[in-house]
């Protein structure tokens, strides 16, 4: 590792692959995860879950299980108050504390098959599921819907008697399971289709598919008797869990400490509460600390899954290959409560594409599945599918190369996106570039092999930062952040400090701090972790700087001017320079005690100009005609992350939200059966892809600096997940002449297709 | 009904534990012994985050039992680096980034061991087909993959 020198430039650690500071207690099994956690005397926390996916809660008796040896609580609706009905912004999405209080525990109905209808604490596991049996629920049983489009029809079974459509003319005197209705609109739509040449209208759907993160939901409580919590969790923001608890308990922030566990995955899926404020309701009634994990059909049943939506999409376009019109509806499934990532969805059906006459309508539809949770640019890979779908479509009947046609559609700088904003610098063009320049795009395909290209936008977010550097004694740095790390944040962030201090990478130890140890910080998502931590830091860097300054100006009794810091040190200038010596943090370090006490710096910040991301997919896919089944032979990817600040994290994100986005469109899905039960609650059966089912993903780093970023820095994770869908939907299509419209594209319904189309002679 | 009284060998030492007949190995590692880097993904052997090694064999500890290990040999991740000196697998998961979130990294690592010892020149098919019973979420599995194939490779020559 390079040393800082006192006359000369500190190596810059940004932008190179260095070894992330967590890494070793990950591959030693050392690093604690939710579920690694323990404390003395903590109970067990078991839920009891609803069988049913929809009825009315009659009555709970629970008197039996309490009178169990060694059941210390139960807990059940009354357990939590009411919350009055009111949105507020969560993450990309909006929630209801109204909502959020009978999601974690069900109130007047149970929603939807998992549903927390109580949960116990006890000192042994057997004991908490002897007691789980002794809770007598009396259900009223309901009629269910699960479909989407059957859910929006009038007389569908009715989730909320409370629940009016929003944004519709005149306001609807009846409730229904649509909450919502939002729409966009640029130019004249009906004069855009009336100039086309070619129309091209599909109508399109997608399931429901799971976060995936292979460490399940996990909590450890311990509330003292002056109420006193502390909790730890697998979380993406403890800051927002703290809120969440605190609102839902009626207790102080002040008084409730969050720990973020390390994360074993979110992608979106933990950014919301589910047995957290169980354990501390728990730990409040035992006076005993008490730990609860979920099982994996737990968390298929009762957490996150992502909407499954219908979406009709019709682009108009000139015989050239311009478009002139574009037109989406998005149905979208938000599960048992309102908030699905229809918004998002509606924002960037068509952020790719500069248009000049669009409009996008979504529907927020209810239906009795667990309510729906981000997952990865929520909304965002379901509505772009369905137009890079149509896209390629246009392509092939007006037989122009679809990597031209987006070309000459790109959104670029000066883009006016239809959901508001003028575009500044963006890299569309240089990855749609990228690929076309790739050996890959050029090499040969066999029978039953086809190629596929998509193009995928994301927004990216900024949003409440704080994070700290201090100067240990000995001139090494302390960084606290506050938002976990779940995929190489502290290599980035630790990267950064170095830089901008000037030090050895490896004098940087980052850790992520508990929310008692810094001022408020917005989760981890939406891609802002790492843009939003890095100009925190270059906060606190600045900081520390310009009191190391003032206090050599003490030391040398010299004038600003006269001093400045570079390199890892405060350097005299001019004159002076004759005088004294330059002096390191680790100098100043020495003598921090005699010049003004202890060294640091805190950026607290709501970083603002986060850069949208756009990235452009090819894949190359084989079909075997006797299975159904496809096979990725290979695949590229091409990102703009604006400034890589980790290339083989950045790349990692890549290769990640490619690979999901695989799942995504070939075989994962919720399968329900007529009951309205999950059938496929378990890794067997809800096939992710495995290291046998994908090949190496390349990755191409285009960098398009983000001019509001100190380092030019875009959100990466976000992105990577929206072309897959489209792309692989287009190779399938080039393989086999078919245009699938519905996700998954599972062997079942290929080989179905095969069949109809008479093609399944080899 | 009685606990079941256990002797094995766990990373070379002796252990002694009590457990339930329903208990899995796993739990058994985690709660009784404290070693909590096997994880649990599912409880039903789709995942391989509990991946160990039980008399050499590859498993999921999650469909062992506890009492079926008596007088047998378990290696975890705990035991997998030789004092300070990280085994080559897990020094090149960190040069090739082949984690990202890192839970199930111990159980990747303990199953491309044992591959490695079975086939010290494996293609990277046969990593694919190796690791397919591990599931990771984050990387996509091309570094993970990259990173046992150069392990190998720096293995072979010595």
């Amino acid at each position: 590792m390079p040393e800082t020198t006192t006359n000369g430039h500190a190596q810059s650690f940004v932008g190179t692959r260095t070894i992330r500071p967590d890494g070793v207690d990950k591959v030693t099994g050392r690093a604690r995860f939710g579920a690694d956690f323990n404390l003395p005397g903590q109970l067990i926390g078991r839920v009891l879950r609803s069988p049913h996916p929809h009825a009315r809660i009659v009555s709970i008796d629970t008197s039996k299980a309490e009178a169990l040896p060694g059941v210390k609580a139960v807990v059940t609706r009354g357990d939590f108050p009411d919350q009055p009905s009111e949105f507020i912004p969560a993450g990309e999405m909006m929630m209801n504390y109204k909502d959020v209080v009978r999601n974690v525990m069900a109130r007047e109905k149970a929603l939807y098959e998992g549903h927390a209808v109580a949960a116990v604490a006890a000192t042994s596991v057997a004991i908490a599921r002897r007691a789980l049996k002794l809770i007598d629920v009396k259900y009223e049983v309901l009629p269910h819907v699960i479909d989407v489009e059957e859910a929006m029809r009038p007389g569908a079974p009715l989730l909320h008697d409370d629940l009016f459509t929003v944004g519709v003319e005149p306001k609807p005197d009846k409730p229904s399971n649509v909450a919502k209705r939002i729409e966009i609109k640029q130019g004249d739509l009906a004069a855009g289709f009336k100039a086309a040449d070619l129309v091209v209208e599909r109508e399109f759907k997608t399931a429901p598919v799971h976060q995936g993160y292979i460490e399940p939901h996990a909590a450890l409580a311990t509330v003292s008797e002056d109420g006193t919590t502390e909790l730890w969790c697998t979380t993406q923001g403890h800051y927002i869990v703290r809120a969440h608890c605190a609102r839902l308990l009626g207790l102080d922030i002040g008084k409730v400490r969050v720990t973020a566990t390390e994360i074993g995955g979110g992608f979106g899926g933990k950014t919301v509460v589910y047995l957290e404020p169980l354990a501390i309701a728990l730990s409040k009634k035992a006076k005993r600390p008490v730990k609860m994990v979920m099982s994996r059909e737990e968390v298929f049943k009762a957490s996150g899954p992502t909407s499954g939506a219908t979406v009709r999409v019709k682009i108009g376009v000139k015989k050239d290959g311009k478009f002139v019109a574009g037109f989406a509806e998005l149905k979208y499934q938000a599960g048992a409560f309102q908030g699905s990532p229809v918004q998002p969805g509606v924002f960037c059906a068509f952020a790719p594409y500069d248009i000049e006459n669009v409009h996008v309508v979504g529907y927020d539809v209810v239906s009795n599945r667990p309510k729906v949770a981000a997952y990865r640019a929520p909304g965002a890979p379901i509505s772009e599918y369905a137009v890079e779908s149509v896209v390629d479509e246009i392509a092939k009947k007006l037989d122009i190369d679809p990597i031209d046609l987006r070309m000459q559609n790109a959104a670029r700088e000066g883009t006016k996106a239809a959901y508001g904003p003028k575009f500044g610098p963006i890299g569309l063009e240089e990855t749609l570039n990228a690929i076309k320049k790739s050996e890959h795009w050029n090499a040969p395909l066999r029978k039953w092999q086809g190629r596929g290209v998509a193009s995928g936008f994301w927004f990216n977010i900024g949003g409440e930062t704080c994070v700290s550097l201090t100067v240990n004694e000995d001139g090494t740095v302390s960084l606290v952040a506050g938002t976990p790390d779940i995929g190489g944040l502290r290599a980035s962030l630790a990267a950064v400090a170095a830089d901008e201090l000037g030090v050895p990478y490896d004098k940087v130890r980052p850790i992520i701090g508990d929310t008692g140890s810094l001022g408020f910080n917005f989760l981890t998502g939406g891609s802002r972790s790492a843009f939003s931590g890095s100009m925190a830091i270059v906060e606190a860097a600045k900081q520390i700087k310009s009191e190391l300054c003032a206090r050599a100006c003490k030391l040398w009794e010299a004038k600003p001017e006269q001093v400045e810091f570079s390199g890892g040190a405060v350097r005299p200038l001019g004159a002076l320079a004759e005088k004294v010596k330059p002096m390191t943090i680790a100098d100043f370090a020495k003598v921090a005690g005699k010049t003004g006490g202890p060294i640091g710096g805190v950026g607290r910040i709501n970083a603002q100009g986060a850069g949208p991301s756009f990235g452009t997919h090819l894949v190359d896919l084989e079909i075997d005609p006797e299975t159904g089944r496809a096979t990725i032979l290979r695949y590229t990817v091409a990102q703009d992350a604006g400034r890589a600040l980790h290339p083989a994290y950045v790349e990692g994100q890549y290769q990640g939200g490619a690979v999901q986005g695989i799942g995504w469109a070939l075989n994962e899905e919720y399968i329900y059966g007529t009951d309205g039960k999950l059938q496929n609650a378990g890794f067997l059966d809800y096939r992710m892809p495995v290291a046998s089912d994908v090949p190496m993903i390349d990755t191409v780093l285009v960098e398009v600096a983000n001019p509001k970023h100190p380092y030019g820095v875009r959100g990466v994770g976000e992105t990577p997940i929206v072309p897959p869908l489209g792309a692989i939907a287009n190779a399938m299509e080039q393989a086999t002449g078919i245009r699938f419209t519905e996700l998954p594209m599972s062997p079942p319904k290929v080989l179905k297709a095969l069949k109809e189309k008479g093609a399944t002679k080899v | 009904m009685a606990k079941h009284h256990i002797q094995a060998h766990v990373n070379g030492d002796e252990v002694e534990f009590l457990c339930e007949t329903e208990d899995t190995l796993l739990d058994v590692l985690r709660d009784t012994l404290h070693l909590t880097g096997s994880k649990e993904g599912c409880a039903s052997g789709d995942c391989g985050a509990c991946s160990v090694m039980l008399d050499g064999r590859l498993v999921c500890s999650c469909l062992v039992l506890g009492c079926e290990v008596n007088g047998g040999k378990v290696e975890t991740i705990e035991g997998m680096a030789e004092g300070e000196e990280l085994h080559p697998l897990q020094r090149k998961f960190l040069e090739h980034a082949a984690l990202q979130c890192g839970i199930c990294t111990p159980g990747v690592l303990v199953a491309s061991k044992a591959l490695l010892e079975r086939n010290n020149n494996p293609t990277e098919t046969e990593v694919r087909y190796w690791l397919a019973g591990n599931l990771c979420r984050c990387t996509g599995y091309d570094k993970i993959v990259s990173a046992v194939m150069d392990t190998a490779a720096a293995m072979r020559k010595g």
